[in-house]
């Protein structure tokens, strides 16, 4: 049994007339993968801004013990002092900066302020090279996948000799292969001794490297669990504080004829012209039917989605899109909408929400003429739309004047929902409509998809998660490189098929 | 003005919220306008009264009217998340063109009727909408930033304003069109006396004697519109409660809505009282008063308006959600020329003249106005209320400080204390709930 590197102690937090935090105990020990789960808003962010310090000391009642000291964090500045390093959910590269500038920013190699570049260049090399990242320091971070961005994160904890190593949600928009890249990395530094703490949703991927787990639930620490006591059940009993017999709502189908077709879609990268990115992609949806396509990362789920909804993504789009047999034109955004599509987007905060405005007016967005005359809105209908929408889909809030940028992730991802139920579809394509929220909101959500689904809509359904995607669809479709490369009634498929479909697309393409 | 109801309104039924609720809800509004009557009573008070006085009042409308009419346009402007330098040089430029149609060019007989005040005036308005049009167009369709865009514009149209004039003034304009900034609306009803003129009497054996008081006469029409304004804002305010009511949700305390409405009636009535004293209703604020109450119709209420809001607030959301981000920010700089050609010609016929220094300087006011009216810099924040509200407190204190007889370089940056003041008090409201 090894030492106890950190103790946080009865950790109480309260902003105004919320307790976030209450009677937190941590302890984590030298060398370990400790996980910290739970649903969002329950605390575990707020724990870590505590630990990291962001909360300054005195902001919060409890005690941190580190090295068998008790620590009195001002600022982030003293905790990465003793070796505390966080790495936020939301990357804090700056995209415009080499990978280099990046990972000595704040901490440059310099004398009486002149920069030392060999120095800085040999340096990242360095850490790169610690991360398994064989980039040239010079590379601008935006010019890197979002999945090396992170080892760069990473290498730049590591310049700043960390001890204790937090990640919060770090894998949450990698692929599967760099998820897996990073993980091995966690563990790589366990065995050269340098403790992590792990934030994830992901509960497969917490079962494979965490030595421990705490679990918190509403603010409160709920129980530590073992490695030998993992199990996922176990795991989400404990998260949602009662037992979800099945994590995916029951399905009974009922699916008619052919309502969305897309046909020969072909697409090319918005700035590189000679770059296709969709190949001659052809798929449809029934009445009824919710249609899953898996792939990794980067398979070009989004921008397909994207293309068909208004041309929103790429240049050259040839194809065609029918809506019952007709041919229907998507050309822009409005046009698609008024002729039944709807693309609730894998980005809420950036794509989706006026994260400025209230749930009210982020309801009706997609469709303000459903809620005007002649271009003068009626107050009444609007708010009685928002009210019946915010029921609907079960928005946890105070009510539809509560700012969207202010509610949980689940909560802005069912305004998001509610924006495009509004818009009455005929065909919902929702991309990666679970990301980063909690196994509770999951849960309605895919309640909201089955009664869609029951209402005649065609739903299609992108998701990186493949439980996911065999546990709701009725069908799915495989995407690789811009391609489709496999296509299965869910009841036929399993991950191992799927993968199976991938790589052998992978393997015809070199 | 402000009939602008609180956001309020969860579903629940007949429920009200606490009075002290609703006015920490709706701080930033009640502030506002507090402030404003704040500074008036502080004037009021160190002007000895001269503030209060009608004829003054009348003025403080007059000087203001051109600012005002600008900053409901640039209240679109910086809702959309843009910034428009040019309205300052665009608004003399359009006074200089309004100048030299009617008088500084001789047109040939069959093309007088530019000369009209009207058609002149149409055209200016035209000239203005096509100006803002095109600067838009680049703004929306070539991405080139606003600020750069209108920039170019100002220096531009600075250029254009003095080679149109050749450096002179140019005036006087006909009398039709000076009663744009100098007219009052006709007083139809005929006055109404309050008090008759009292003759000097001098003293005599045991009479004391009686100065001369001038006769008090009301212009009725003026008194009659307002309470017909106020009539109607009361109506809206009742009715717009009981439908809510009706439907179940969330009012404001009845106590506060009393209070609220009692306290703006009694201001425009106030208001009104004091300019029927005087000539009664300027034009230009009949003008003016149209375009606030329409421009509030357009972001409270059109979709016209909710979509500026959007796309100012996340410009990717508003446009995956079928909203033409391009055509909307066209139309917004589109208006913002048209508002600034009005102003233009407010500006020009209340100098009696074109000058090719006119409206330099003019769109700092506007832009400042719009700000300490509470917009956000960053776009999908902002009211016309408070822009108003904003631009009268800057009014306000431009006439205070001039009849204190303070020096022209310490206004300056009394007023730039203000602008700091408003915006910090903003973001320190937003940081603290």
């Amino acid at each position: 049994m090894s030492n106890t590197i950190l103790e946080m102690r009865s950790i109480t937090k309260t902003f105004p007339g919320v307790k976030a935090l209450s009677d937190v105990n941590l302890d984590v020990r030298e060398a370990e993968i400790h996980a910290i789960v739970g649903e969002n808003g329950a605390g575990k962010s707020t724990l870590m801004k505590v630990l990291s310090g962001v909360y300054p000391d005195g902001s919060y009642d409890g005690e941190i013990v580190y090295k068998g000291e008790v620590q009195h964090f001002k600022s982030i500045r003293d905790s990465e002092h003793k070796g505390i390093v966080i790495i936020h959910q939301e990357l804090a590269l700056v995209p415009l900066l080499s990978i280099a500038e990046n990972i000595f920013l704040g901490n440059e190699q310099a004398r009486n302020g002149v920069i030392d570049w060999d120095e800085t260049r040999d340096g990242a090399r360095k850490l790169l090279g610690m991360v398994g990242l064989t980039e040239d320091p010079d590379t601008l971070v935006t010019n890197i996948g979002v999945g090396k961005q992170q080892l760069v994160e990473i290498a730049k904890a590591l310049s700043k000799e960390v001890k204790l190593l937090i990640l919060d949600e770090p894998t949450a928009s990698l692929s599967e292969k760099d998820s897996a890249a990073l993980l091995d990395l966690l563990m790589e530094f366990r065995r050269q001794g340098i403790t992590s703490i792990l934030i994830s949703h992901k509960l497969n991927e917490i079962s494979k490297v965490a030595d421990r787990i705490t679990v918190i639930r509403d603010g409160r620490s709920i129980e530590t669990l073992n490695k030998e006591e993992i199990s996922e059940d176990r795991i989400i009993t404990l998260m949602v504080g009662r037992s979800l017999d099945d994590r995916y709502p029951p399905r009974e189908p009922n699916i008619g004829d052919v309502v969305f077709e897309v046909k020969d879609w072909s697409v090319y990268h918005p700035l590189h012209r000679e770059r296709q990115v969709i190949k001659n992609i052809s798929i449809n949806i029934r009445k009824g039917e919710v249609v899953g396509i898996a792939g990794l990362m980067g398979s070009g789920r989004t921008e397909f989605a994207m293309s068909v909804f208004g041309k929103s993504y790429g240049q050259k789009i040839s194809g065609e899109v029918f809506l019952n047999g007709k041919k229907i034109d998507t050309a822009t955004v409005e046009k698609a909408v008024a002729n039944g599509l709807a693309y609730a987007t894998e980005d809420r905060k950036t794509y989706g929400l006026n994260l400025i405005d209230h749930i009210k007016h982020n309801t009706t967005l997609a469709n303000l003429g459903g809620i005007s005359r002649a271009g003068v809105i009626d107050d009444m209908t609007e708010m009685d739309v928002a009210n019946d929408y915010r029921k609907k889909t079960n928005i946890r809030s105070s009510s539809v004047y509560q700012i969207t940028g202010n509610l949980s992730g689940g909560n802005q991802q069912k305004v998001v929902l509610s924006k495009w139920l509004f818009s009455n579809p005929d065909v919902l394509i929702l991309d990666e409509p679970t990301r980063g929220i909690d196994v509770g909101a999951k849960y309605e959500i895919y309640t909201i998809i089955n009664q869609l689904a029951a209402q005649g809509k065609a739903v299609l359904v992108i998701s990186s998660e493949m439980p996911e995607l065999l546990g709701i669809t009725d069908r799915v479709y495989v995407m690789n490189e811009g391609r489709i490369v496999g296509e299965m009634p869910t009841s036929d498929a399993s991950q191992e098929k799927i993968m199976r479909a991938i790589v052998r697309a992978e393997g015809k393409a070199s | 003005m402000t009939t602008e109801t609180a956001p309020l309104g969860t579903k629940v039924q007949n429920q009200e919220l606490t009075v002290l609720g609703a006015l920490k809800a709706n701080m930033r509004d009640y502030g506002l306008l507090l402030a404003l009557i704040l500074i008036m009573l502080f004037f009021q008070y160190f002007t000895a009264g001269v503030l209060f006085k009608p004829v003054n009042l009348t003025n403080i409308i007059l000087q203001n009217s051109y600012i005002i009419v600008m900053a409901l346009g640039m209240l679109l402007v910086i809702v959309a998340g843009h910034i428009d330098l040019s309205v300052g040089s665009v608004s003399g430029f359009v006074g200089a063109l309004a100048a030299m149609l009617m008088v500084g060019w001789r047109f040939p007989p069959e093309f007088a009727f530019l000369a009209n005040p009207i058609v002149a005036g149409a055209i200016c308005l035209v000239v203005g909408a096509a100006i803002g049009a095109a600067q838009g167009y680049l703004i929306a369709y070539h991405r080139i930033p606003s600020f750069i865009v209108t920039l170019a514009g100002m220096l531009i149209f600075k250029g254009l304003s003095l080679a149109l004039l050749a450096g002179k003034s140019v005036g006087p304009f006909p009398a039709e069109f000076q009663l744009l900034s100098a007219g009052f609306i006709p007083d139809v009803i005929g006055p109404t006396v309050l008090s008759p003129a009292v003759v000097a009497v001098p003293a005599s054996d045991g009479v004391a004697a009686v100065a001369a008081v001038p006769a008090v006469a009301l212009h009725t029409t003026t008194m009659v519109l307002a309470i017909v304004a106020v009539v109607a804002m009361v109506f809206f305010a009742i009715r717009g409660r009981a439908r809510r009511q009706a439907r179940g949700y969330e009012n404001e305390p009845f106590v506060l809505f009393v209070a609220k409405n009692l306290v703006i009636a009694a201001l425009v009535l106030f208001f009104a009282y004091m300019l029927a004293t005087y000539k009664g209703l300027p034009n230009v604020l009949v003008v003016m008063g149209i375009l606030i109450a329409a421009f509030v119709f357009i972001t409270k209420r059109m979709t016209f308006g909710r979509r500026i809001y959007a796309l100012g607030g996340n410009l990717k959301a508003a446009a995956l959600s079928g909203i033409k981000t391009e055509r909307m920010t066209f139309y917004v700089f589109a208006i913002m020329g048209a508002l600034a050609a009005l102003a233009g010609m407010i500006y020009a016929a209340r100098l009696n003249s074109a000058t090719p220094k006119a409206g330099q300087g003019l769109e700092l006011d506007v832009i400042a106005a719009v700000f300490i009216g509470g917009a956000s810099a960053l776009g999908g924040v902002g009211a016309v209320a408070g822009a108003v509200i904003g631009a009268f407190i800057l009014g306000v204190m431009n006439n205070g400080m001039s009849i204190m007889g303070i020096n022209i370089d310490l206004q300056q940056m009394i007023k730039g204390v203000v602008l700091l003041a408003a915006v910090f008090f903003d973001l320190y409201n937003k940081n603290r709930s």
